[in-house]
């Protein structure tokens, strides 16, 4: 039995009752899921048309599905945490035990950040970076769906611990010797480490892929300068990705064997050394919140343009920000440990290379301001999520400026001063910043817009409970309250800590409120049909049909300016085209389900190392390298569409489309 | 005008309720950080003042301006001036570059010279002798030896006021890190590694101290009470505690390691002038038994520890000594 179980026995299933309840709507919903799938007779349907497609757009839908799916769970954890903290001042102890809060704490830090943040990111870059070049498709759309494939394994991987086992309670970034066997010899952390290697050899893929998508792949005259900056942040995004997640592999790969062979990496006996990992994992981390950003602040440079109806301002400063942001980005990781004894030296020199990030930072915002200048704003949500960001994100820099500074970070370094800050800039600048995305592009995608109003109310009340939810958690911090205590007898904490969990209900009103959008808006669809560009965009994502053709464009459009379709309109008031639509044959990645089946090889590794069944490591192993082989030494996995039906379709598209 | 005070005077109404509600709890709770007690804690309120008053340099001409221009610019106004393609200006770039950079350069002269005054590692100038005090941080409470008077405490720090404290820290735990918000600066307690801080108490007093880093199931509980006392009533604890307490030698020490949380302070009289050293340097020997690390923790209950209690005497985790 322990050659096939491994560790995995009846003391695995969870004893508390709140996590008996996690694991028991998990495996319930799971069922419904299928049930339904297969009482619909959706299976075949699901598998042909989504699991197995190649098409960026598609992959780009399922990782948002998925990012919103884990948004729900990371937030009720939030609220778990909330609930917990608002009840357990002086004797009293809360809901959970100080084992599962720890737990509650590091999933919900992991999720919000490697399945939410990095989820939407993806999904949104797939959704529109190959429209707004003019490609077909990414550079490798196989590789595409397995990168996709491999962030779903780990997703499940990671909600798996629920049902069986735990998770880690060593924080989001699992700091040894805390997480090594010695302090932590459960299969917690092994899920922690599992499924953010197996998420993130997804994530590292996806930067390649989307590298050479941007090199390789633009319109014919989109030189680089020429491309929108929403392009330009992705580019430096991938080269953040590419360059900092080897590190976060081969650190968690250290903890592994640490924890699977007992070697001495960053065990506190034996010559291993924690502070090297604490070094490695933020040499990662530090450009990891970047990579989070930049995509966001590539969106906000798209929203203020068009909702402004005005050129972007300061173009290649954007451009040269951003490039600032990505080099300094990999030279400031000491400022997360200016508290573990490094010389005045050295804290100094990390603290002042991390306020000179705010430079590049603060001029993109003053560019985006007098993008507004001599504009004319419509405020639409998109631009309301851009103002509100305006908003958060200047506090939350003022508040990063600050624990810059290693004097005051010696007062503040792990306080929940420091909460709010990352709170401050994630939710506040990247989190926003995919919303806006997600209202701007979902009428490109779905062929129908949102509805405003209630979009604009889930706005204010995201805006308003963010607010009322982290500036207590600022005070906090200075009253000297630090991160993730399961009790407190802190006179005056609870007061703060019950205010901050009213303002997370009114977060969740504001999710409500998104969710009730797209019910209604999927409601009134036939009212609200989009037409090709329905924010009068500037962007070649927009001379497209919606919801875009999954060809992308009939004819490889030919790009003249940073701003071709608004260039393009504009010139089409003056004189009509009558140049004949010329269609050319092209060919298109054919389905394949060999991504699905990789990651769930993948799944079996991780699986197998977790609960040390060593027998289903090798199969997943075997079963990764055979389903590679097999994949390669496939010639044909492409089809051609003729001229003709190009021209067909394309006649088809814009006969859906109403002419505006 | 009537629509725009609509939407201002919501704005300052929030920006006063939190002004108020801030201000209402300066006044009624003790915000540690804001409230320094002690001269290093209160160089780094006055930086956070500084840093912040510098900050909103930038931070209210941003905000003046997105309201200004969304008000301004807004689509239904057709008296300001739309131009579609004005997308730089040379001057103005100039300008917010020139803005941040001015500010950070300031700054970055602060940070350069703050980071050495307030290094941790840097003794404090005093008239009055230091005192040394041990600190460890243990599975989940903190042991205090003060190797010149031969006394040790657990989760209660005795300092006398005025004088200047030099802590040198470690753990027999997980990472934890060593912070008293009143007095100023923390710093990391690690395995293996011994690192410092000086800090000094202006007056006398009870200030909260605890773990600013998460080391396992009863992290919340690690806390504790740093008292400030007269130079006088310091020597006779001292005195108290030698002639009272029971001796800290290794085996007690082992049993006071085991992991649980500690409900009362404990007090100990310290012959062994090397327990600390030993602390340090049991990490940094080779082990004999691979296996020791593992064992040390499977005694893993969370009711204060039963100090003294022969049953946990011969605990593994001592070889290399």
């Amino acid at each position: 039995m322990d050659f096939i179980l491994g560790r995995l026995s009846f003391d695995s299933l969870p004893k508390e009752l709140i996590t008996q309840g996690g694991a028991i709507s998990i495996v319930i919903g799971g069922i419904l899921v299928v049930a339904a799938l297969i009482y619909f007779k959706k299976v075949g349907w699901l598998w042909k048309n989504w699991f197995t497609t190649l098409d960026a757009k598609k992959i780009g839908i399922m990782y948002i599905a998925i990012a919103v799916l884990m948004l729900a769970r990371g937030a009720a954890d939030a609220l778990m945490i909330r609930a917990q903290q608002a009840l357990a001042s002086g004797d009293a102890h809360g809901i959970v035990s100080s084992d599962t809060f720890q737990q509650v704490v590091s999933a919900h830090g992991t999720i919000m950040i490697f399945f939410v943040a990095m989820g939407l990111m993806f999904g949104l870059i797939n959704l529109v970076l190959p429209l707004m070049i003019g490609a077909r498709d990414v550079a490798f759309p196989f590789l595409n769906s397995v990168s996709f494939w491999l962030f779903a394994a780990g997703m499940i991987l990671i909600n798996v611990s629920l049902i069986v086992g735990g998770f880690s309670p060593g924080g989001w970034l699992g700091y040894p010797p805390l997480t090594e066997l010695a302090y932590s010899p459960g299969p917690g952390v092994d899920y922690w480490i599992w499924a953010l290697q197996i998420a993130g050899i997804g994530s590292l893929l996806s930067g390649i892929n989307f590298l050479v998508t941007i090199l390789k792949k633009r319109a014919p005259g989109m030189a680089l300068m020429k491309m929108p900056i929403f392009a330009w942040s992705v580019l430096v995004t991938t080269i953040l990705i590419i360059f900092a997640f080897p590190i976060l592999t081969a650190t968690l790969g250290m903890l592994g064997l640490d924890r699977l062979m007992g070697m001495h990496f960053f065990t506190a006996t034996q010559g291993g050394n924690p502070m090297l990992y604490i070094n490695l994992i933020w040499a990662w981390g530090h450009p990891e919140v970047y990579i989070l950003v930049l995509p966001a602040f590539g969106i906000f440079s798209e929203v203020v343009a068009t909702f402004s109806q005005k050129r972007l301002f300061g173009y290649k400063t954007m451009v040269g920000a951003l490039f600032a942001i990505m080099i300094l980005s990999f030279i400031v990781w000491l400022h997360h440990f200016f508290t573990m004894g490094a010389g005045a030296d050295v804290n100094a020199f990390f603290g002042i290379m991390t306020m000179v990030i705010a430079i590049p930072t603060g001029v993109k915002v003053f560019n985006w301001l007098f993008t507004m200048f001599g504009g004319r704003i419509r405020f639409k949500t998109p631009m309301l999520w851009f103002m509100c960001f305006v908003v958060t994100f200047t506090l939350g820099g003022l508040s990063g400026v600050l624990m810059a500074v290693p004097a005051i970070d010696f007062q503040v370094h792990n306080s929940l001063f420091l909460v709010a800050h990352f709170h401050n800039v994630i939710i506040g600048g990247a989190l926003f910043g995919y919303f806006a995305g997600l209202m701007y592009w979902f009428p490109k995608i779905f062929g129908f817009t949102l509805n405003e109003r209630i979009g604009k109310y889930a706005t204010y009340c995201w805006l308003v409970g963010f607010l009322v939810a982290f500036l207590p958690l600022y005070a906090l911090g200075l009253m000297g309250a630090t991160r993730r205590l399961d009790h407190y007898d802190g006179p005056g904490w609870q007061m703060l800590f019950v205010i901050a969990g009213c303002g997370v209900l009114i977060i969740c009103l504001g999710a409500a409120l998104m969710v009730l959008q797209l019910i209604v808006s999927i409601w009134q669809r036939k009212k609200n049909i989009a037409g090709s560009d329905p924010w009068n965009g500037r962007t070649l994502e927009w001379s497209v049909p919606s919801p875009a053709p999954f060809y992308n464009f009939a004819i490889t459009p030919t790009v003249t300016d940073r701003d071709n379709f608004w260039v393009e309109k504009q010139a089409a008031l003056k004189h009509k085209s009558t140049a004949k639509l010329q269609y050319e044959a092209i060919t298109l990645p054919k389905n394949s389900g060999v991504g699905v089946i990789i990651a769930a090889f993948a799944f079996m590794i991780g699986f197998g190392l977790i609960w040390h069944m060593w027998w289903l490591v090798v199969v997943g192993f075997v079963g990764v390298i055979v389903s590679v082989i097999l994949r390669v030494s496939n010639d044909e996995t492409e089809y051609m569409i003729t001229a003709k039906h190009m021209e067909q379709y394309d006649k088809l598209y814009k006969l859906q489309e109403p002419t505006v | 005008m009537k629509k725009s005070i609509k939407i201002v005077l919501p704005i300052l109404l929030v920006v006063g309720a939190i002004i108020a509600a801030a201000t209402y709890f300066f006044q009624h709770y003790n915000v540690a950080v804001l409230n320094p007690q002690g001269d290093i804690a209160r160089q780094e309120r006055d930086l956070i003042v500084f840093t912040t008053v510098l900050g909103m340099a930038v931070v209210i001409p941003v905000f003046a301006m997105l309201g200004i221009f969304a008000w301004k610019f807004r689509e239904g106004n057709h008296k300001a001036n739309y131009r579609p393609e004005w997308d730089g200006n040379k001057y103005l770039e100039i300008v917010w570059w020139g803005i941040p950079c001015a500010i950070i350069l300031v700054l970055s002269v602060v940070t350069w010279r703050t980071s050495h005054d307030l290094d941790p590692y840097k003794a404090l100038s005093s008239d009055v002798k230091p005192l040394n005090v041990q600190v460890v941080a243990l599975q989940w409470k903190w042991l205090f030896i003060y190797p010149d008077l031969g006394v040790a405490s657990a989760n209660l720090l005795e300092i006398p006021e005025k004088t200047p404290v030099n802590f040198t820290i470690t753990a027999d735990a997980p990472m934890n890190s060593f912070w008293i918000p009143s007095l100023g600066s923390q710093v990391y307690a690690m395995t293996g590694m011994s690192t410092q801080l000086h800090l000094i108490a202006d007056h006398t007093g009870d200030y909260r101290g605890s773990s600013a880093n998460i080391s396992g199931k009863g992290f919340a509980d690690m806390k504790f009470t740093a008292r400030s006392t007269s130079m006088a009533e310091f020597h006779s604890w001292v005195g108290r505690v030698r002639k009272t307490s029971t001796t800290l030698d290794q085996s007690g020490y082992d049993a006071l390691a085991l992991p649980a949380s500690l409900d009362t302070p404990m007090y100990y009289v310290v012959k062994d002038n090397d327990l600390y050293d030993r602390i340090v340097m049991k990490y940094m020997a080779p082990m004999t038994n691979g296996q020791d690390e593992t064992q040390n923790n499977t005694n893993d209950k969370s009711t204060p520890s039963d100090h003294g209690n022969p049953g946990m005497m011969d605990m593994p985790g001592m070889e290399g000594m």
